[in-house]
């Protein structure tokens, strides 16, 4: 498995921060299937990427946080090792012509500060609920928030594993505008990273446990935002503002 | 199931609302880089081309992927993809009402004039049934009508179209690049006449097409003791003899040009470059080689540039260099050394999937692997000891292999696998106890020439499967249970050696597929009544052994052939005679009959064959019967240089004169 004597291992001299979206049909791509598409773009468009040392080198990415399979979003994070000083929005346009369909770069900037991954301290999420009716949503809202504490279960790689979903829960509403023939709910939800981090279906869960809210039609769930936590707003900022120079509140 | 008359409306939204529930829901939805989205109401011959097995093996099939380009190319014409679905999704689509889908607009299978199949294998039968009926086809082309597509197959399995006779309307034998044309043409001329005739009209402009049979104009009579009397074109358009097409000069069709590139995992995460098509070696098992000649090469400068385009249009990091035998190319150095030098500096890895055994393959190998990894090379001495090696033509030496292996091992090579086969003609349980002393020697040596212990041999072995047209044609199939002992003898022997054991991996798969791909791959008509009850029990995919149930398909046969005096052995072990009229007769892969049978007389004495391409013609047929010839090089030319790509524009403007390289495809700085 050696690679030819001789390649020498040259470190990145630039870090390059991406929030990428997963959208529409590539919904269905697991966390595995964009890392390879990506990495292939990459390779199409020629980034001069770095590439980790050992018997079998990858190019140098990290991915934060990636949605479940099934789940789409608007703010995945990355981040490459390149080797020359690139522009950040020309690297957006180039990779943004050779991605599949529904992954799209939304921003890139040049890696000024620190630990990207633990500035994601909380998440907001959209579910969308088609047939479920909105004032039937609400009141399940209601009863869950009402809760100190809800535990649920779900399946891990250790196998079933029991935890509370209410806790880590910042907001949830209901916040579908216009009612129409087809009814849909919306729900909207803030929640704090951690673990084990609390996700859209464990919230699904807990309204069903509390509320026996069971949608007829698989939901759909986007994540809109990652970043740090605005406790007072409840809110989710931008995790770039400080590789922007700017600051950011609460975290 | 009906489903309600074929509308031509995408199903996606409905397909979306199952999706949550599958496994791997990603194979369904398309949106590869590369797809085509051929514009639907501009078109008026459109194709649905199946794979008939799951989506991570059927996207990465060459064939597929050629005929999508090549009709996709054509003004007027489109293709899109469809292959089987998983039995999670299938249950689904039932309960739901949702039809077999294409995965480019997701519209059904059955708004498509077409439905090609490829059959690289016989296994994939049952899932073309399963397609056919989630699209609402009838599986019975007698039960169509104009309003159901023609049902095609093609791929090698389609050289014995016969035991899906009922379930196709049209097969076409070799190469498809231009029959598929030429179907289109018949297709749209037939529709722009307002479709005389029908359904049947239509069938009969297809059987005058060149390379096309259409088995309805055809009625097999038998004798009483069950063997085919002969088989009759029942309409003055159907020729008695079927001739298999052949593509010539290889340079002129490049493709695919634009591979395309799955979000899901497939079988195959590389890239693949034909170099050539046909092969000559004559190895006496191999249908792909007897029925894939001559030998047609793609030239050095059209191998550089498929190689360049699809590494640019893909971002895969290996390219495969595809063959039946990668190595026998008249310039397979100089296309070795040639890209060796352009992706020096990159990460894009070459392989040469098939190779055979020869000291010569190291250095290829060593080539190819300059910047890549060097974690294992495999051959194929198909055969354990030197006689059995004469009979089925594989012209190795054992001295040949143990120095080509260990030449290997001291290149810095530490895995080796040797592919065999089980159940040859005239094989002993000597000939397979041969293999145990082989790997042995082979690891002996490799010890003493690398002075390290740190070196394996895989043994892997199959049952073999006698194919149509091929020497072996004739010959008897090794029964399931002869088969599984002779390789449990072969397990014990290389268990039991205690100095050389450990080193030697075995891998092995049990006899009973075979005997059902042999049924499927010799048998005639009758068959097709056991596929289908074969199918209505549940058969699916196959080739899957979680999957696959011998017990279902020897229940199948009984039923299915019960009142026909013929029985599964009697398809499988039985040794047909020379005046016995074969069920795929009438398709004419150019070899002379009686050249196939001179050639088993030869296996059986065990007098070796060399190849054409380096020694006189030996009358097999198919260059005078086709009209076609040996098309090989050298050629003398070199490989271009790869033109630079300007990547300035990927530059920080405040860096003028930035050193990014542009020549480099990797775009590796230095």
């Amino acid at each position: 498995m050696a690679r030819s004597p001789g390649r020498e291992i040259v470190p990145p001299v630039q870090k390059l921060r991406m929030r990428y979206a997963k959208r529409g049909r590539l919904r269905f791509a697991s966390h595995r299937d964009l890392a390879r598409s990506f990495e292939r773009a990459l390779r199409r468009v020629g980034i001069p990427m770095a590439f980790s040392a050992g018997f079998n080198p990858h190019p140098k990415i990290s991915y934060a946080n990636a949605v479940p399979t099934g789940t789409a979003s608007e703010a995945e994070y990355l981040e490459i090792g390149v080797l020359a000083e690139l522009d950040p929005d020309a690297v957006r346009h180039a990779l943004n012509a050779v991605l599949p369909d529904g992954m799209t770069i939304e921003d890139v900037v040049v890696a000024r500060s620190n630990d990207l991954i633990a500035r994601l301290e909380a998440g907001e999420w959209v579910i969308e609920l088609p047939g479920v009716e909105p004032q039937v949503a609400a009141e399940a809202v209601e009863q869950f928030l009402a809760q100190a504490e809800i535990e649920v279960e779900r399946k891990t790689k250790g196998g079933l594993r029991r935890f509370d979903a209410r806790g880590a829960v910042v907001s949830l509403t209901e916040c579908s505008q216009a009612a129409s023939d087809q009814p849909c709910a919306i729900l909207s939800l803030v929640v704090r990273h951690g673990t084990p981090s609390v996700r859209p279906d464990d919230i699904l869960a807990a309204l069903k446990a509390v509320a026996d809210l069971a949608p007829p039609f698989p939901p759909r769930i986007t994540r809109l935002a990652q970043g740090p936590l605005d406790e007072d707003a409840r809110t989710v900022q931008d995790p770039f503002l400080p590789d922007r120079g700017e600051s950011t509140v609460g975290s | 199931m009906t489903i309600t008359e074929f509308s031509d409306a995408p199903v996606f939204d409905q397909l979306e609302r199952l999706l949550p529930f599958v496994q791997k829901p990603v194979q369904y939805v398309g949106g590869e880089v590369n797809a085509r989205m051929t514009d639907w109401t501009s078109c008026d011959v459109r194709w649905a081309l199946m794979y008939p097995d799951a989506y991570e093996v059927g996207l990465p099939n060459q064939g597929l992927q050629i005929l999508y380009e090549v009709l996709n190319e054509q003004e007027g014409t489109l293709a899109e993809r469809t292959y089987a679905v998983w039995p999670d999704l299938e249950a689904l689509m039932r309960a739901n009402s949702v039809p077999q889908f294409t995965v480019e607009s997701h519209r059904p299978v059955g708004a498509f004039d077409v439905l090609g199949v490829s059959f690289a294998t016989e296994l994939g039968y049952t899932n073309m049934l399963t397609a056919l009926d989630l699209a609402g086809i009838p599986l019975h082309a007698v039960d169509r009508n104009e309003s159901h597509p023609i049902v095609v197959a093609g791929g090698h399995a389609a050289f014995n179209p016969e035991t899906i006779a009922d379930f196709i309307d049209v097969a076409v034998a070799g190469d498809g690049e231009t029959v598929v044309l030429a179907i289109s043409d018949a297709i749209r001329e037939w529709k722009g006449q307002g479709s005389p005739g029908g359904r049947e009209g239509l069938l009969l402009r297809l059987a005058a097409v060149e390379h096309v049979y259409v088995p309805a104009f055809y009625s097999v009579e038998y004798l009483p003791d069950g063997r085919i009397r002969r088989v009759v074109p029942t309409n003055p358009d159907a020729p008695w003899r079927v001739t298999k097409a052949t593509l010539t000069d290889l340079d002129a069709w490049p493709y695919p040009k634009t591979p395309l590139v799955p979000l899901a995992e497939t079988v195959h995460e590389r890239a693949s470059v034909e170099i050539f098509r046909g092969c000559t070696r004559g190895c006496r098992f191999c249908q792909a080689g007897m029925i894939t000649r001559p030998v047609r090469e793609r030239s050095l400068t059209g191998v550089g540039e498929m190689v360049m385009q699809s590494v640019a249009s893909t971002g895969f990091e290996e390219v495969g260099l595809l063959s039946l035998s990668s190595a026998d190319h008249s310039e397979i150095k100089e296309i070795a050394k040639g890209l060796a030098d352009r992706y020096e500096e990159s990460n894009t890895s070459l392989s040469l999937p098939s190779t055979r055994v020869d000291a010569f393959n190291i250095d290829l190998a060593n080539e190819l692997s300059r910047n890549g990894r060097r974690s294992g090379l495999t051959f194929a001495p198909e055969g354990g000891s030197e006689r059995i090696r004469a009979v089925i033509n594989k012209m190795v030496t054992e001295e040949d292999l143990v120095r080509t292996v260990t030449t290997a091992y001291a290149a810095g090579w530490r895995q080796v696998k040797l592919y065999f086969m089980c159940g040859l003609p005239t094989e002993t349980d000597d000939d397979v106890l041969q293999i145990a002393r082989l790997a042995r020697e082979v690891i002996r040596v490799g010890r003493e020439v690398t002075g390290t212990r740190d070196i394996r041999c895989t043994v892997s072995i199959g049952g073999f499967v006698p194919k149509p047209h091929t020497p072996f044609q004739w010959a008897a199939q090794l029964g399931h249970e002869e088969t599984d002992a002779r390789l449990a003898l072969l397990r014990d022997e290389i268990r039991g050696d205690r100095q050389f054991g450990k080193a030697i991996g075995l891998r092995y798969h049990d006899g009973k597929p075979g005997i059902v791909e042999g049924i499927l791959s010799r048998g005639d008509r009758r068959v097709g009544r056991v596929i289908e009850e074969a199918w209505r029990d549940g058969a699916r995919f196959d080739g899957w052994s979680e999957h696959f149930s011998f017990d279902r398909w020897m229940s199948a046969a009984e039923r299915g052939l019960a009142g026909t005096g013929v029985d599964v052995a009697w398809y499988t072990t039985r040794e047909r005679q020379h005046d016995e009229v074969l069920p795929w007769d009438h398709i004419d892969s150019g070899l002379d009959k009686e050249w196939l049978w001179a050639d088993w007389q030869d296996a059986l004495a065990e007098v070796e064959v060399e190849d054409c391409r380096w020694t006189p013609c030996f009358d097999c047929g198919v260059c005078d019967q086709l009209d076609t010839s040996i098309d090989i090089g050298p050629t003398g030319v070199t490989m271009l240089p790869l033109t630079p790509v300007d990547r300035s524009h990927l530059h920080s403007s405040d860096l003028p004169g930035s050193d990014l390289p542009g020549s480099d495809l990797q775009g590796q700085a230095q």
